[in-house]
């Protein structure tokens, strides 16, 4: 593994897990305390459509995702300041329509399936310098939004009610919460592909809320399991040739796993 | 005495043509301690979502000390139902301080003064020592004074109070009305319940309310509560209500 490091793809594939880390723990612990995965999921699978439609119109697919999981986003942003119900069944019908324009984009526009299977499966040793600076610039916007409005998030997500009585702008704040969930969603394609998004923005958060009283120090926590899971995940790909965006979730449903014993023998409940 | 909340005519609800509360006439003059009951999907919870000024009302008028609901929200502590299973990672501090957000403003830090003032509340509700344990560590009673003592911590002179003795057992529930009499002396009082059994004798009137509100006032007629419960009054009145409601129902009775 060290001496792989001395290839440009190998250090960019280990910034870029090291930098995705930081977004991963920070919203994925957020998605999870206000139990979004299912959004999270359906956000990442939107960004297909946009992927399809990239590939057809000839622009970047960094964008085109980009612009459908943020446009998504809004979207149930918007659907979901009513009834809760109905928020779920977008979110289904997003996730599914955004699978379907995509398909039908990429067939249009005839590009090769390998190109494809990368989006979906992840390409961590094809990641490439734009996509370091958007993981770069993505963590600089997530530190400085939740630093600057820790109190309003943590109000909101506990409390939307009492926090909206506060005088705190919810909607503003979980638009906020949505359309960084969206980026962060497209960051880590990249690294798990858009499948497996929705494991990456839980499992880690979901461990570190096991261990942890406290907001921030969940965010903290779980950022440092993803960094574990990515660079362990990462190396254990390399020595057994294996894609490393599976191997990366793999090892984090182990580690859930083991977690979900450890806090049941702790409270003393039978297996 | 001057009025804490008026409501003229006032009905609402989620769905058209569907209204949760109807055509609500209330009256809470200053300091008083008013606890209304009613059956579960009774509109209680609407109702102090309309006086909160959480929902809008499809007809009526709605004053709180003398402005609207929107804008005096500042001047009402709410203490909203308990959530049975939360695993929200949170210090029973973190909870308090929520009470000073608005104080506090966007985008800065809570202030020392806002820690002492959530300090201050918890040491008032006798859960000081609690201050920086995990909020899922504690019984129901004592979540229920976080709860209080974050409504206090924005110093409201309105304390509303949504189903607060659901989860707690009877000498919690005892011990939990001592401390809204206290309260009530420099504050008005609003609480509404499903449990008749929960009304204390602190409590200064009574209001029931099934859509529409049954009665107010500081006596209780038998036939307004089978009213709203559809069981009789003899069901209830084993629930510790207040000797002259107890008193006035004889009466009716006889």
């Amino acid at each position: 593994m060290i001496d792989a490091l001395g290839y440009t793809f190998m250090q960019n594939a280990v910034i870029v897990s090291l930098l995705a880390s930081i977004a991963c723990g920070i919203i994925g612990t957020l998605v999870t305390v206000n139990r979004m995965s299912a959004l999270a999921g359906s956000i990442a699978h939107a960004s297909f459509g946009g992927l399809g439609l990239a590939y057809l119109a000839g622009f970047s697919p960094l964008i085109g995702a980009t612009c459908f999981a943020v446009a998504g986003a809004a979207g149930i942003a918007v659907i979901s300041s009513g009834k809760r119900a109905r928020t779920d069944t977008a979110m289904a019908a997003m996730w599914a329509t955004g699978m379907a324009a995509g398909l039908v984009f990429i067939k249009l526009s005839g590009t090769y399936s390998a190109d494809l299977m990368s989006w979906l499966f992840g390409s961590l040793l094809a990641v490439s310098a734009s996509d370091i600076t958007f993981a770069a610039a993505l963590d600089i916007v997530i530190l400085l939004v939740i630093t600057g409005l820790y109190k309003e998030f943590l109000a909101v997500s506990f409390d939307r009610e009492f926090s909206m009585l506060q005088g705190v702008p919810a909607h503003f704040i979980r638009g906020l919460f949505l359309i960084l969930t969206a980026l962060t969603a497209v960051l880590l394609m990249k690294i798990t592909g858009l499948i497996m998004v929705i494991a990456m923005l839980s499992i880690p958060a979901a461990i570190a809320g096991m261990f942890t009283g406290s907001l921030w120090k969940m965010m903290v926590l779980a950022s440092i399991l993803a960094a574990v899971f990515n660079l362990a995940g990462l190396t254990l790909a390399w020595m057994l040739d294996l894609p490393p965006g599976a191997v990366i979730i793999l090892l984090a449903a182990f580690a859930y796993a083991v977690s979900l014993i450890i806090e049941r023998v702790k409270s003393g409940a039978a297996l | 005495m001057k009025e804490a909340i008026r409501l003229q005519g006032v009905s609402a609800g989620y769905r058209r043509g569907n209204p949760i509360i109807h055509d609500i006439d209330l009256t809470v003059p200053k300091n008083d301690f008013l606890t209304i009951i009613g059956p579960n999907g009774g509109g209680k919870t609407t109702l102090l979502k309309v006086i909160l000024g959480l929902l809008t009302p499809w007809e009526g008028t709605i004053t709180v000390l003398g402005g609207s609901p929107e804008k005096n929200r500042s001047a009402i502590g709410y203490v909203p139902q308990l959530i049975p299973d939360d695993s929200f990672p949170i210090t029973v501090m973190d909870v308090v301080l929520m009470g000073r957000l608005r104080n506090a403003g966007l985008l800065r830090r809570f202030s020392l003064k806002d820690r002492k003032s959530a300090e201050m509340n918890l040491a008032r509700l006798h859960v000081g020592n609690l201050a920086g344990d995990d909020m899922n560590s504690l019984s129901g009673g004592q979540k229920q004074r976080v709860l209080i003592a974050r409504a206090l911590a924005g110093k409201p002179q309105i304390l509303l109070l949504d189903e607060p003795v659901a989860s707690v057992d009877h000498d919690t529930q005892k011990s939990f009305f001592n401390l809204l009499a206290e309260l009530n002396n420099d504050m008005t009082i609003v609480l509404v319940t499903h449990d008749v059994g929960a009304v204390s004798a602190h409590v200064k009137t009574i209001a029931c309310i099934n859509r529409t509100l049954m009665s107010h006032g500081d006596t209780l007629s038998s036939e307004s509560v089978a009213k709203a419960y559809g069981c009789p009054f003899e069901l209830i009145s084993h629930g510790g209500i207040p000797h002259r409601i107890l008193g006035n129902a004889k009466e009716s009775e006889s």
